[in-house]
C-alpha cells in the first residue's frame, strides 16, 4: 500500500459566535496557512476535499461558497462530504492510494453559532420515530452518561477530572475557544452538567496530505517529519438508541482493530468526545491504558467547531508527531449521536 | 502498483414518481439496492462497504440521513460514507465508491443515491436567502435560463432545438419502465407550445421533481469473475469543480467540464469520442443542456451541437444516442439523477438496457453536473475490461 502522511495542520480561532465572518472568511486564513507551510499553491493541490454541514450554514450547497474560497481556477479535483472533515480525510486518503495524486488539500469548518445547535442536531435523528420528540444532543448523551454510571463504569467524579484534565491541558493552546479550569457547575441534563459539556462555537481546521518522497520533501522544506497513516478506518452502528448498548462503542473497537492500533502501543491518542461520559466508551473500546498521553490539546472540551472537531484530533495528533512529542498517535473522530460512527487512524513519525 | 480494473456488477433502481406515498426514506433506498443485490447475485453480508450521495439535506428535513439509514442499507458493523457535490453527487458517489475497490481497500462496494424530493419544495430548498451570499434565484431554471440564452445567441441556433431535444427524451422514456413521466400521447407542438417559465425554457423542456433512487455494485476483477451477467468495466473516471461566479467564467462551456472529460478520455485511451463513444447518458435538466454539452464534452464543435441534436444523431437510431433512457427530462430525483446516468450507461454495456438498449453499445458514458455549472462528474464504461 502507498504511503500517506499528514504533512501540514491549520485551524482557526475558535469563537463561540463569528457572526462578523462569513465561512469563507473564516475558512481562507487557515487554507493559506497550510499552503505557505508547505509551499505548495492551489494548483499545485491533486485533490481537494471537504467537510460540512448544510444544516448548520441554514442553506443548500453551502460548500459551494467554502470552494470560492480555496481558488478552484484553473478548475480543480475535488470533492466533499456532508459530515465531519474526518471523512474528507479518509475520502482524499483514498484517492492518494489509488495513485490518481499526490497530494490533497482536506478542510472543514462549522458554525454553530447562528443557530440553536442542540435543537438543529435533533434533525439528524430517524425522522419517522425519534427527531418528532426533539430529544436534544445533551439529554441523549446524558442517558449514555446515566448507562455508564448505572453500570458501574464511572462516576461523576471521574468525568469531571476529564474535564478537568483536557481543560488543563487547552490553557496553553492559542487557538482553543475554552482554556484552563473550569468547575463542574450545575446539570444541563443529569448526570452531565455544564462542565461535562464542550462548548458551542465555530471554527475550521485544513490538513495536506502527500504521499511518499513527497511527504519527505514537504515536511523536511518546514524542518518536520511526515506524519504518516499507518492505518485508518471507520464504522458504522445502528441508529437507532434502543438496540445498541450505550456503554460499548463496537464501531470504534472495529475500526480500530482495522486500522492496526493493537498491533502496538500508541503513546498519544486524541480522543473526539464531545462529552466527557463519551471518553470512558472510546477508552475502554480502544484499550487505552495510563501511560497514553489522552488529548494533549484539549480535544473537544477545548473547542467543538462541529463538522471540524474530528479533523481537528487527526490535525492535532499528526502536529504532535511532525514536532517529535509524538512517536505513534491514535486519532478517533465520531459522528451521529451517542457516537454512532467513528473513525479511528494510527499516526507515526518515521521511526 | 497499478490500480485495480472496477468492475459494475450489479445495478438497481427504483420506480420513479412525483411522490412514492407508499415507501419511506429507507424503504426507497431499500428497494433500489435490493434489485442491484439481486442483479449480482449477492447478499448483504457480501458488502464490504457503502457509499451514499444525495443532494441538500433540506430536500427531505433530515440532516445527514445517511445515520439513520445505516440499518436499512445492511452498513451496521461497516464504513458508510455520505458524499455531497450538488448536482453532480450520484456520479461523485459512484467514482468515491470506486475509489474504494481501485484502491483495493475493498472489494465489494455497494454505492447509492436517492432523493425523496415530496417530502419537501425542491425550488424553494434551492433558494434560501442568506446576506452576503449569493443565492441561486427562484430554482434552478431561473439560474441557468440566461446560460441558455447565452448559448442560443453565441451559436445561432433555432429556437425550436430544445423542443425536439425534450420530445425526444420523453419518447425514449416510454422505453423506460422505471421512468418517472410517460407521456404517451405528448406531440412536439404541444412541447412547443407549452407554458413558458424561464425563457427560453419551456414547462415541458423542464425536468420533474421525483422520488426515486439508484444503487450500483462495484467490484474487484474476483468479484466480476464470479458475476451472473456480464459487468461493465470503468475505463475512466474523473471530477471538476470551479468557482459558482467568477469574471471570465464561461457559463456556456465551463472548462471544468472539459477538463473532466478530457481527463476521462485520456484514461480511457479515448482520441474521437464522437466515433470512438457508442452511448451517452449526459445530465440535461433543461433541453438545451444536450447541445451545450455535446460541444463541452468534445462530441461537436463550439457552435455546432445543436447541428447534431437537429440532424437526429442524438435519437435512439441516430449514431450518438444520448439519453436513451428519457434522461434527467423525464426522471430527476436530484441527488439519483447523476448516478441513473452512470448506471445507465453501464446498462447500456451489459446489453442490459431493455427497449432502450443501443445495439452493439460497447463504450458509453455518465455524465453529471452541479452548483452553478460548476461541479462535473463523468465516468467511461465499456464491455471488455481496461487494458493491462
Amino acid at each position: 500500500m502507498r504511503e500517506v502522511a499528514i504533512v501540514a495542520f491549520g485551524q482557526s480561532d475558535h469563537v463561540r459566535d463569528s457572526a462578523q465572518t462569513s465561512e469563507v472568511e473564516m475558512l481562507m486564513p487557515v487554507l493559506h496557512d497550510v499552503l505557505r507551510r508547505t509551499g505548495l499553491r492551489t494548483r499545485d493541490i491533486g485533490f481537494t476535499c471537504s467537510g460540512s454541514s448544510d444544516y448548520l450554514a441554514g442553506r443548500a450547497f453551502s460548500f459551494t461558497m467554502a470552494l470560492d474560497g480555496v481558488g478552484a481556477w484553473p478548475p480543480i479535483s475535488e470533492s466533499h462530504v456532508e459530515t465531519d472533515g474526518a471523512w474528507a480525510l479518509y475520502e482524499a486518503w483514498v484517492k492518494l492510494l489509488t495513485g490518481e495524486a499526490d497530494t490533497a488539500l482536506v478542510y472543514a469548518y462549522g458554525k454553530s453559532s447562528p443557530g440553536d445547535l442542540r435543537e438543529v442536531l435533533t434533525r439528524q435523528l430517524d425522522p419517522y420515530y425519534l427527531a418528532p420528540l426533539w430529544p436534544d444532543s445533551v439529554a441523549l448523551a446524558a442517558l449514555q452518561a446515566q448507562a455508564l454510571i448505572d453500570a458501574g463504569r464511572t462516576d461523576e467524579a471521574e468525568l469531571a477530572a476529564i474535564a478537568d484534565r483536557d481543560r488543563t491541558a487547552a490553557a496553553a493552546h492559542p487557538h482553543a475557544q475554552r482554556r484552563g479550569p473550569r468547575p463542574a457547575g450545575e446539570y444541563v441534563v443529569a448526570p452531565l452538567r455544564t462542565g461535562d459539556c464542550p462548548p458551542i462555537g465555530d471554527g475550521a481546521a485544513a490538513v495536506i496530505l502527500a504521499a511518499g518522497d513527497t511527504a519527505r520533501r514537504l515536511a523536511a522544506a518546514q524542518g518536520r517529519r511526515p506524519a504518516w497513516i499507518r492505518g485508518l478506518d471507520h464504522r458504522i452502528e445502528a441508529h437507532s438508541l434502543g438496540v445498541r448498548d450505550l456503554t460499548d462503542s463496537p464501531s470504534t473497537r472495529l475500526a480500530a482493530e482495522r486500522a492496526g492500533v493493537f498491533r502496538r502501543p500508541v503513546d498519544t491518542a486524541e480522543l473526539h468526545a464531545p462529552f466527557t461520559s463519551q471518553e470512558v466508551v472510546l477508552r475502554d473500546a480502544l484499550a487505552l491504558d495510563d501511560t497514553v498521553r489522552i488529548n494533549p490539546s484539549g480535544g473537544a472540551q477545548a473547542a467543538n467547531p462541529v463538522m471540524a472537531t474530528g479533523l481537528i484530533r487527526l490535525g492535532e495528533a499528526a502536529d504532535r508527531i511532525q514536532r517529535g512529542d509524538s512517536d505513534r498517535a491514535l486519532a478517533h473522530a465520531t459522528s451521529g449521536p451517542c457516537l454512532q460512527q467513528n473513525l479511528v487512524a494510527v499516526l507515526e513519525g518515521e521511526a | 502498483m497499478s490500480k485495480e480494473p472496477v468492475a459494475v456488477t450489479g445495478i438497481g433502481q427504483t420506480a420513479h414518481a412525483a411522490a412514492r406515498r407508499d415507501v419511506s426514506l429507507a424503504g426507497l433506498v431499500r428497494e433500489a439496492a435490493r434489485r442491484a443485490l439481486d442483479d449480482a447475485r449477492l447478499e448483504w453480508a457480501d458488502i464490504d462497504a457503502v457509499v451514499i450521495g444525495k443532494a441538500p439535506d433540506f430536500f427531505e428535513g433530515v440532516m445527514m440521513p445517511e445515520l439513520y439509514l445505516a440499518d436499512a442499507l445492511g452498513a451496521v458493523g461497516k464504513p458508510m460514507l455520505r458524499v455531497h457535490t450538488a448536482g453532480s453527487v450520484g456520479g461523485s458517489t459512484a467514482l468515491v465508491a470506486a475509489n474504494l475497490v481501485a484502491a483495493r481497500i475493498h472489494r465489494t462496494v455497494l454505492t447509492l443515491a436517492f432523493e425523496k424530493q415530496s417530502e419537501s419544495n425542491a425550488m424553494w430548498g434551492l433558494s434560501l436567502p442568506i446576506p452576503f451570499q449569493q443565492p441561486l434565484l427562484a430554482g434552478a431554471g431561473g439560474f441557468f435560463a440566461p446560460h441558455v440564452r447565452a448559448y442560443i445567441r453565441r451559436s445561432g441556433a433555432p429556437d425550436t432545438i430544445g423542443s425536439l431535444v425534450a420530445y425526444k427524451d420523453r419518447r425514449n422514456a416510454l422505453k423506460n419502465p422505471y421512468a418517472h413521466l410517460h407521456e404517451h400521447d405528448l406531440t412536439l407542438e404541444q412541447v412547443q407550445a407549452s407554458p413558458m417559465l424561464w425563457d427560453p425554457i419551456r414547462y415541458s423542456e423542464t425536468c420533474p421533481s421525483s422520488d426515486g433512487a439508484c444503487a450500483m455494485i462495484l467490484t474487484d476483477r474476483a468479484g466480476a469473475a464470479r458475476a451472473p451477467h456480464p459487468p461493465a468495466w470503468v475505463h475512466g473516471g474523473a471530477m471538476r469543480s470551479e468557482p459558482t461566479l467568477f469574471a471570465g467564467k464561461d457559463s456556456v462551456s465551463p472548462q471544468a467540464g472539459k477538463d473532466c472529460a478530457a481527463d476521462v478520455y485520456r484514461q480511457a485511451g479515448i482520441t474521437d469520442p464522437r466515433r470512438e463513444i457508442d452511448a451517452v447518458e449526459m445530465y440535461v435538466p433543461f433541453s438545451w443542456y444536450e447541445p451545450m454539452w455535446l460541444e463541452n464534452l468534445g462530441f461537436a464543435a463550439e457552435g455546432e451541437g445543436w447541428k447534431l441534436t437537429e440532424s437526429g444523431v442524438t435519437g435512439l437510431d441516430g449514431d450518438l444516442p444520448v439519453n436513451p433512457s428519457g434522461g434527467v427530462l423525464s426522471t430527476n430525483p436530484i441527488g439519483a439523477s447523476g448516478m441513473l446516468r452512470f448506471a445507465e450507461a453501464a446498462l447500456q454495456v451489459r446489453g442490459q438496457a431493455g427497449d432502450h438498449q443501443i445495439d452493439g453499445a460497447r463504450r458509453a458514458l455518465g455524465h453529471a453536473y452541479g452548483g452553478g455549472a460548476q461541479f462535473f462528474s463523468m465516468w467511461l464504461v465499456g464491455t471488455e475490461p481496461p487494458p493491462g
